[in-house]
């Protein structure tokens, strides 16, 4: 039989891990895995047995006593294809296209028969529903392998006893089961007969490394086609009976509540419109049409009480940091390279705004969104209606982009709210100007470096950062508190917790010690892709340079000396090669070159950056064009790449927000409120920002299992673009992004709070220069 | 009401609606075509972008009363059928390419691509790293890379 590692010969049993799962009670196979597996049986050197026999020495117990309540399960289904519910959300980060392959992999089918959709909130899962961290790969490979790997050895049972013949005498190949005979039987005439009657524990091996043919090998995502016909599904664009389009008019500053509204009764009467009502962050319209919200929400007439954050400014904030700052302790009798860099506010705004669909029932409710902490979501919005949690049924869908806005949800809970009030379903959505000004930020941060050094030894690295509250009320916080029990950190808080489970001090720098402070809760702020990373590396790597300079080394050769391991060397002369590290350039143009680690993973990028006029001053209108990073160069090792496409372009996503962070993209903090409220405003890398050479490099495997890769490659290329406009322009540059001491938009007004859409759009037919 | 006429995706419809309503909404929200996202509603972000007798243009900008009885609206729905096929040119490539990240923006990155290529090929050359760097169409996954790949590869074929 070709079906891996299963039947294999007590030689190859040997020392292979063994895992536990399920075949559950079902009218249709179903096989299931704990997500997160026990510790597997291994070295039990168990010789290898028929498969019936297998099956039948571990039926340990009998369903009522399994715990099964908190199993992932795959479902094999008649017409042969293979169903799987991932509790996870997929915002754009390729892990149903990853998952389908895990599952592909295992159960021997075509990945087009395999059928991912996303759970709904399942509070059974506790702390297992959470989509954060770049953690989705590296905490469900096995457990979905298992399951997979499960249904397999049920399908090969009830294959042989409907064709007659010896397990070892069938093969599970593309969906078909085939005897010696060349007898076939597709998995869909077996999904019932494979099926349990009584949930059973299976023990099973996973198919092994050398025999993968769909694991490590690239594929297309399985969401493309729908994507680029339109018919992928967002939130907004589900069809839930008379959920109609609902708007917020929202406070001219940060968390400002309604105090009265003047004239609602002639708002209520406005084309469309079909309800106007107060709701604990706004004023709600609900439309026959976002436009007519539009319009709705523009005319209300609202007094605003006080925000979180009333009076504040870039300035005050910074202030409140240099409060907080933790002391670097005595500057020691020896040469010191130290710096200071501040990072502004960042939008942590998805291109699909925040939004949320209700329908809200005097015993019950129904809420779509795409939700990172779905649980967390379903136990807020039931506590807010005052209906018990199990009454509350949240359908997680897919959502456009997130980098880690999603993980809150509070779209979700204002539609529940407003749907309550009015008692009608309603359709949520924020306006742009609302996700710039009232949605998660970054939080603005000040990172401290010093390092001492004699002759060419550091002999101590000590990194402050400050930085404004990151809120991690989501739910984050119990999973890292239950790490961090089994870690010798005592008592600290979550964020110091996940600062310093984040943080690797990756070269030998002697005593090093990286410590976080954080001050003030008063702004909506978030965990953005790769949290505090991007920030503390590009400190980090600037100083690096520094401390090359100064001992008169080259700033490759520097960091290659002082890397910890062979991994990290590896990738780090990856892109020296491949990027030509070194090569003569103009004044203006410059390389740099970074590394991270994280995730169990490493990363380095090198870049080359044009300061020079007559690219900086490059004539856009609505734009900033500034530095352009002309060339990138990224080379990534996550262990073992599930999808090195996927990979791929996760980190070339990473990229242009390095980029972004580096260059062009931060919040102005004003008076109480943030000044961006669109597009043009908040400066994320576009198309003209985009280097037109682009590589990126999967180094070959370095582990069985796989690394975290959605936020891997920000910090790298952050830091390097960071370091080559250092070496460009000669001088080291302290505040990110670079560009922030230049207000380049002219501010929209605060009240009404959103802008009217314009109406010229007609005219774009008629122009012949611009798209 | 005023009753507004026009043609969607080869076919005439009229709607109900004031006619200031832009037409991103009309769409979306009376006829149910979903394909041109919403991502800022002042044609800034371009996630909207559709087109009306075969150039580019952005809903959210577009009061529905501006429309005439004989203007052609065609969303990323009605893309393939321009060609007579199931898949435009322009979309294969991006399958090809694999440039889908999240895919809320893409409709409108493929509107906006095939319109720019239709340009450039009506001016009798070849697209440059100047024209794609005149798309304003944002991408906050970052697939910035892929879709100048794409685009040049579907203008090949189109």
């Amino acid at each position: 039989m070709t079906t891996g590692s299963n039947g294999g010969g007590l030689d190859e049993a040997i020392g292979r891990r063994r895992f536990l799962g399920y075949v559950l009670a079902a009218p249709t196979l179903v096989a299931a895995a704990e997500l997160v597996p026990p510790a597997p049986a291994a070295d039990t050197r168990l010789p290898s047995p028929e498969l019936t026999e297998l099956l039948d020495l571990n039926d340990m117990m009998t369903a009522a006593a399994l715990p099964t309540s908190g199993l992932i399960s795959v479902e094999v289904n008649p017409d042969g294809t293979v169903s799987f519910a991932l509790p996870r959300v997929e915002v754009g980060q390729g892990i149903t296209t990853s998952t389908a392959m895990l599952i592909a992999e295992e159960l021997a089918v075509p990945l087009e028969r395999v059928r991912v959709t996303l759970a709904d909130a399942r509070p059974e899962l506790v702390f297992n529903q959470l989509t954060g961290g770049s953690n989705t790969t590296i905490a469900t490979y096995i457990p979905i392998r298992v399951a997979a790997a499960i249904a397999r050895l049920r399908l090969l049972a009830a294959a042989a006893a409907e064709l007659g013949s010896e397990i070892t005498d069938l093969t599970l190949k593309a969906g078909m089961i085939i005897d010696r005979s060349g007898g076939g039987i597709d998995i869909g005439a077996l999904a019932e007969k494979a099926a349990s009657t009584e949930t059973r524990q299976v023990s099973v091996e996973l198919t092994p490394r050398g025999s993968f043919t769909v694991i490590g090998r690239p594929h297309n995502r399985v969401d493309a086609l729908e994507a680029v016909t339109g018919r992928k599904k967002f939130t907004m664009d589900l069809d839930v009976p008379d959920a109609k389009p609902t708007m917020l008019c929202r406070p001219p500053t940060i968390n400002g509540e309604v105090g009265s509204v003047s004239n609602l009764p002639e708002v209520r009467t406005m084309p469309g419109v079909t309800d106007v009502v107060v709701i604990s962050t706004g004023v709600a319209v609900r439309a026959e049409t976002f436009g007519q919200c539009v319009d709705a929400v523009r005319a209300l007439k609202v007094s605003w009480k006080p925000g979180t954050v009333e009076g504040k400014s870039d300035e005050s904030v910074l202030r409140e940091l240099e409060a907080a700052e933790l002391p670097l302790g005595l500057r020691p009798p020896v040469p010191t390279v130290e710096g200071k860099f501040t990072f502004h506010f960042r939008s942590n705004s998805a291109l699909e705004p925040n939004c949320a669909v209700a329908d809200v029932r005097a015993d019950r409710a129904e809420i779509w969104s795409a939700l990172k902490s779905p649980i967390v979501a379903q136990q807020a919005i039931a506590a807010k209606l005052g209906l018990p949690p199990g009454r509350v049924t949240v359908h997680v869908t897919e959502g456009g982009g997130s980098f880690g806005r999603k993980l809150f949800f509070d779209a979700a809970l204002e539609a529940a709210e407003v749907s309550q009030k009015v008692g009608k379903p309603v359709k949520l959505m924020w306006h742009r100007a609302d996700d710039s000004r009232q949605g998660r930020t970054h939080p603005m941060a000040t990172s401290r470096v010093r390092a001492a050094y004699v002759g060419g030894t550091v002999l101590s690295y000590k990194q402050r950062h400050t930085s404004v509250s990151t809120d991690l009320g989501h739910g984050l916080g119990e999973i890292i508190t239950a790490m961090a029990a089994r870690l010798p950190v005592g008592d600290i808080g979550f964020s110091q917790t996940f600062f310093h489970l984040s943080q690797a001090m990756s070269y030998r720098f002697g005593t090093s010690s990286q410590l976080l402070s954080e001050t003030d809760k008063g702004f909506n702020t978030g965990s953005m892709r790769s949290v505090y990373s991007p920030d503390v590396t590009c400190a980090r790597e600037l100083i690096v340079d520094q401390l090359a300079a100064r001992m008169g080394k080259d700033p490759y050769r520097f960091r290659h000396d002082f890397l910890r391991d062979d991994r990290s060397r590896a990738v780090l002369a990856k892109v020296a090669e491949a990027g030509d590290w070194g090569r003569p350039m103009p004044a203006g143009i410059a390389q740099g070159i970074a590394f991270h680690a994280e995730y169990k993973a490493v990363s380095a990028a090198l870049v080359e950056i044009d300061c020079r006029p007559g690219t900086v001053n490059r004539p856009i209108r609505d734009g900033v064009t500034g530095p352009r990073v002309v060339k990138a160069v990224f080379a990534v090792d996550v262990g073992l790449a599930v999808n090195p496409r996927g990979l791929e372009a996760q980190m070339m996503g990473c990229i242009m927000d390095g980029i972004a962070l580096a260059l062009t993209s931060s919040l102005h903090l004003s008076d109480g409120y943030f000044l961006e409220a669109s597009w043009d405003n908040y400066f994320y890398t576009r198309q003209w920002n985009t280097p037109p050479e682009l590589r990126i490099i999967i180094m070959p495997s370095t582990s069985e299992e796989p690394g975290g890769a959605g936020e891997l490659g920000v910090a790298a290329s952050m830091a390097a673009v960071a370091c080559a406009y250092g070496r460009a322009t000669g001088t080291m540059p302290t505040s990110f992004p670079i560009n922030h001491g230049t207000l380049s938009f002219a501010p929209k007004p605060t009240v009404p709070p959103i802008p009217q859409s314009p109406a010229d759009g007609l005219n774009d037919a008629r122009r012949t220069k611009e798209v | 009401m005023p009753e507004h006429t026009f043609r969607v995706n080869g076919e005439q419809v009229t709607v109900n609606v004031a006619g200031d309503v832009r037409l991103l909404w009309v769409l979306r929200d009376i006829l149910g075509i979903t394909g041109p996202k919403y991502g800022c509603g002042i044609n800034v972000c371009k996630a909207c972008t559709s087109h009306i007798n075969g150039r580019a243009v952005n809903p959210c900008a577009i009061p529905v009363e501006d429309l005439q009885p004989t203007d052609e609206v065609t969303t990323i729905e009605g893309l393939p059928a321009t060609v007579g096929k199931n898949l435009h040119p322009m979309q294969q490539a991006w399958l090809d390419h694999d440039v889908a990240q999240c895919g809320y923006c893409q409709p409108g990155q493929i509107m906006a691509a095939v319109a720019l290529v239709r340009r450039v090929a009506a001016e009798g050359r070849e697209i440059t790293d100047a024209d794609l760097d005149g798309l304003r169409n944002i991408c906050r996954c970052g697939t910035y890379f892929r879709i100048r790949e794409a685009i040049k590869a579907g203008a090949e074929n189109m």
